[in-house]
């Protein structure tokens, strides 16, 4: 059981290192310096208060798509709809946040809980297709993606009213923007949104290991004949699986809403939040814990990417890296028979030291 | 003497228990050697040592008197090792050939050489006398068949050293007859065969000799020949003396717990397999239902615990219909279910044996209030219970995976029994236990009997029916065909009865 937690820890770490080194050998192939590369990577994340406030405030989205990710999977469910469960939820935020006048103390929570809310049906529709009619969630949820992307443009258009692209700013009672922490670092765009995100993943260590529903949940997820003969339901736990990572999906999308933008823009295309929250979940282990640090490095990586370009490193250079640890985490099993090959080799030569005298 | 693998000074902890501690086995050229031990004594981990899937602290292995050390599975598939594992690993929906090839594919080419591979299997299966039939599924073939086909896997490997994991736990008698057969069959054509298990008489039988180990530590290996008792074997492995034939108080049966009238359900693709079943099991009465397996076992209990919906007639508990409850529902009207299947039903594997423990219950108090979990009502329910179930567990965290499978099966029970239910289902409950283990089980059952409750024992052991109910009920084509008092029959008349054979006289006790 250690030996697992080691491996845990382990194979996300080296697949970041590997990973790193990917990136490396590519910008030497490439022809740049890629010792300065890297320099200006570090430096994009760290050299300023600046950097750090961006790199915090990107951090806070991918949160929320990572437990969002995780926590279906750990009811043994893929929920690959996250992306169009921000979306709704981005859209929701908005529209309370500029329709009402309210004080603060209402109107933000108001617009949380619709995002929330919002994310919540959205993720509702696989969950019930699945529980009921056995339909597969991957297929369901990637649909919901293109029906939340087309959906939420037109609503935009038509309802909510769009100027230049993009609809009003939300009002100052619902907004999480913070003077103080953008003065603090340069004025970036952190606000508030971070302490929401490092709560949920409070929260959603709560509800899996302290609650009876989380009892349930991950009970269904590792065995459902067990679970049913345990007399849960399971369809109800599906069900309620998706609509609490929706829940945290919706918040993901209000994070860029009430927070980052403070309104919402026509997509062409798809954010990428909800994808990037499937390369959180699996880099983090699916542990809240684990979710939070890797949504750090990725918005590291994305942000101080940026910098990169100074010495004229392409940022595309980042998404192989990231790539890279993906592959690398998702081929963990091979990485663990390596390590494997390493250690047992050192404990046989101890062993047979041992017996020989 | 010439030994094929020698096993010597074994060592493997697992963190700070010790679940093999100094433990030496020799296995001579063409023997079959036992391998006797209680539950959690340590067998099913000494073979994986030797099959490379764990690593000793200490010891070391001699393979054809050459020390070798065996770091993986393939290591020990190019020593000639095969392992039959307790529970099997095949891939329900592909046939036999794609399971046995699975691993070790031969080419012509890029191509997988099918043809090629068939027709290996199908050689293999005629020079054994296994039986299989190349082209059939996984999903599709019984129990005994699919552990064939795990023969057939390691000998297509070209094992000639065979280890056996209770081979015999999850099959009908008539299949253990056959296995018998093949393991003979195996030594005649050289091989050589360790064979765990739990049954003595299995071990009279056919082994040769038996190597016995308790609570982890080797205790001696001695010949199995006439002079060599079931009570000694018994007695070497429990280091206590084992009483066999415990007798059984007379029951005293009272009012109708269970009715079922007319059931019919239909099994998994749609076939009736309980066709217009009547049974019916009073307070105080443990009643046994022989049967050969396939005969609407499995839809029975499912139907009787809710698992599966029926497709007519009616279940009742205490004159209450309970035919369409939920699994919850049934449950709590007062029915306990000793899952047939353990792995499947019975346990979330991936759970610690605390979490286990309250699976029928944690949503109750004093385990959940007010939707929060107390998980230290659970571990401390968790611990009596494995106290008083003997439950052999490093502790009340450790994952049911790691537990060896007779505890699993021992944890199972303690959660069941000690809920006292009006009508307790058995399925297959001491399946894979010890002999002492098994005493114990029936203990349980009798006095749940003699508290007044209700038991429905299914088993395929006639022996274990016979001992135990105080009415059996022969259950043949999806109907009881007859009831006979098990004073007044025997394994002949059963066995008869279970065929489909008529008889003349009363069928009813
Ligand atoms: N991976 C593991 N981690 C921790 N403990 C383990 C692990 N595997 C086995 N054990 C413990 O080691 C002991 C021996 O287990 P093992 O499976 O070898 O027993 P066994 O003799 O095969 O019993 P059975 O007859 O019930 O199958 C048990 O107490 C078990 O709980
Ligand atoms: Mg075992």
């Amino acid at each position: 059981m250690k030996l697992e937690r080691f491996y845990g820890i382990l194979i996300p770490i080296l697949s970041i290192i590997l990973g790193i080194a990917v990136g490396a050998i590519v910008m030497i192939a490439g022809g740049y310096d890629a010792g300065e590369g890297f320099y200006q990577l570090y430096y994009g994340i760290f050299g300023e208060p600046y950097s750090i406030g961006e790199t915090l405030r990107a951090t806070a989205p991918l949160i929320f798509a990572g437990l969002a990710v995780a926590f279906a999977f750990r009811t043994g469910l893929f929920n690959i709809g996250v992306e169009g469960q921000v979306l709704v939820g981005w859209m929701v935020a908005v529209w309370i946040g500029i329709s009402f006048d309210l004080p603060t103390a209402i109107h933000l929570p108001l617009a949380l809980i619709g995002a929330g809310l919002a994310g919540a049906l959205w993720a509702a529709v696989p969950g019930v297709l699945k529980a009921v009619f056995h339909v597969h969630e991957v297929i369901t949820s990637i649909m919901m993606n293109y029906i939340a992307l087309y959906l939420t443009n037109d609503i935009l258009r038509r309802y909510i009213g769009i100027t230049n692209e993009r609809t009003e700013t939300v009002k100052e009672s619902a907004s999480l923007a913070s003077t103080f922490l953008s003065e603090l670092t340069d004025f970036s765009r952190l606000h508030n949104g971070i302490f929401v995100a490092v709560l949920a993943a409070a929260v959603f260590w709560f509800i899996l290991w302290k609650t009876t529903l989380g009892y349930e949940l991950r009970a269904v997820g590792f065995n459902k004949s067990a679970a049913e003969y345990a007399g849960m339901s399971v369809k109800r736990n599906i069900v309620l699986s998706f609509v609490i990572s929706g829940v945290f999906a919706g918040l993901a999308g209000a994070m860029e809403g009430l927070g980052t933008f403070q309104n919402m823009t026509l997509n062409a295309s798809f954010t990428g939040v909800g994808f990037d929250g499937i390369a959180v979940a699996l880099l983090g282990a699916n542990n809240p814990i684990g979710v939070v640090l890797a949504a750090l490095l990725f918005a590291g990586l994305n942000i101080g990417g940026l910098s990169m370009q100074q010495v004229g490193i392409p940022p595309e250079l980042i998404k192989i890296i990231i790539a890279f640890i993906i592959i690398f985490v998702a081929s963990g099993y091979a990485i663990r028979l390596v390590i494997d090959r390493f250690t047992t080799k050192k404990d046989m030569a101890k062993t047979s030291k041992g017996a020989g005298k | 003497m010439e030994y094929v693998i020698e096993m010597l000074n074994i060592r493997k902890e697992f963190g700070n228990f010790v679940a093999n501690d100094n433990i030496t086995l020799q296995l001579r050229k063409g023997e079959i050697h036992a391998l006797l031990g209680e539950n959690g004594a340590g067998k099913s981990t000494l073979m994986n040592v030797l099959f490379g899937l764990y690593q000793p602290e200490a010891g070391e292995i001699r393979v054809r008197g050459e020390k070798v050390e065996i770091t993986s599975p393939t290591v020990a598939n190019d020593l000639g090792i095969g392992m039959v594992h307790q529970h099997f690993m095949l891939v329900q929906n592909f046939t036999v050939t794609e399971n046995i090839i699975l691993g070790a594919e031969p080419k012509s080419g890029l191509q997988i050489d099918r043809a090629a591979a068939r027709e290996k299997v199908r050689q293999i299966s005629e020079q054994y006398g296994l039986a299989v039939d190349p082209d059939a599924k996984i999903e599709d073939i019984s129990v005994g068949m699919q552990q064939r086909v795990e023969i057939l896997k390691t000998l297509y490997r070209g094992a000639d050293i065979l280890i056996f994991d209770e081979p015999s736990a999850v099959l009908t008698p008539q299949e253990i007859q056959e296995l018998i057969q093949i393991m003979n069959r195996l030594i005649s054509e050289g091989k050589s065969i360790i064979l765990i298990t739990h049954k003595l008489k299995e071990i009279k039988t056919v082994a040769h000799r038996c190597t016995t180990i308790r609570r982890g530590k080797y205790i001696g290996t001695v010949d199995i020949d006439e002079t060599m008792t079931e009570n000694r074997l018994a007695e070497m492995m429990v280091g206590r003396e084992v009483n066999f034939d415990a007798e059984y108080s007379k029951a005293n049966p009272q009012e109708s717990v269970l009715d079922v009238k007319n059931l019919v359900v239909k099994d998994s693709r749609g076939v009736e397999a309980v066709r217009g079943l009547d049974l019916n099991v009073r307070a105080g009465e443990i009643v046994g239902i022989a049967g050969i397996d396939g005969n609407g076992q499995t839809e029975l209990i499912e139907a009787i615990t809710g698992l599966r919906k029926p497709y007519s007639g009616e279940v009742y508990l205490n004159n209450k219909p309970i035919t369409n409850l939920k699994p919850r529902k049934v449950t709590e009207s007062g029915i306990g279910h000793i899952p047939q299947d353990r792995h499947k039903h019975g346990l979330v594997l991936d759970y610690s044996i605390g979490h286990n423990m309250v699976l029928q219950t944690y949503y109750k108090k004093p385990f959940s209030k007010g939707g929060i979990m107390n998980y230290n009502a659970v571990a401390e329910k968790a611990k009596k219970l494995i106290e008083k179930f003997d439950v052999r567990t490093p502790s009340v965290d450790t994952f049911a995976r790691a537990l060896s499978g007779g505890n699993q099966q021992k944890a199972i029970i303690a959660r069941e029994v000690d809920r006292s239910p009006d009508l307790l289902v058995a399925a297959q409950p001491t399946r894979g236990l010890d002999v002492g283990a098994i005493e114990f089980i029936h203990q349980q059952l009798i006095e749940e009997r003699e508290k007044g409750r209700a038991v429905l024992l299914i088993s395929f052991e006639l022996e274990e029916i016979l001992h135990v109910s105080d009415r059996i009920a022969v259950l043949y084509e999806g109907k009881i065909v007859a009831y006979r008092d098990p004073k007044e029959t025997n394994e002949l008349e059963l066995g008869f009865l279970m065929a489909g054979g008529k008889k003349e006289g009363a069928d009813q006790v």
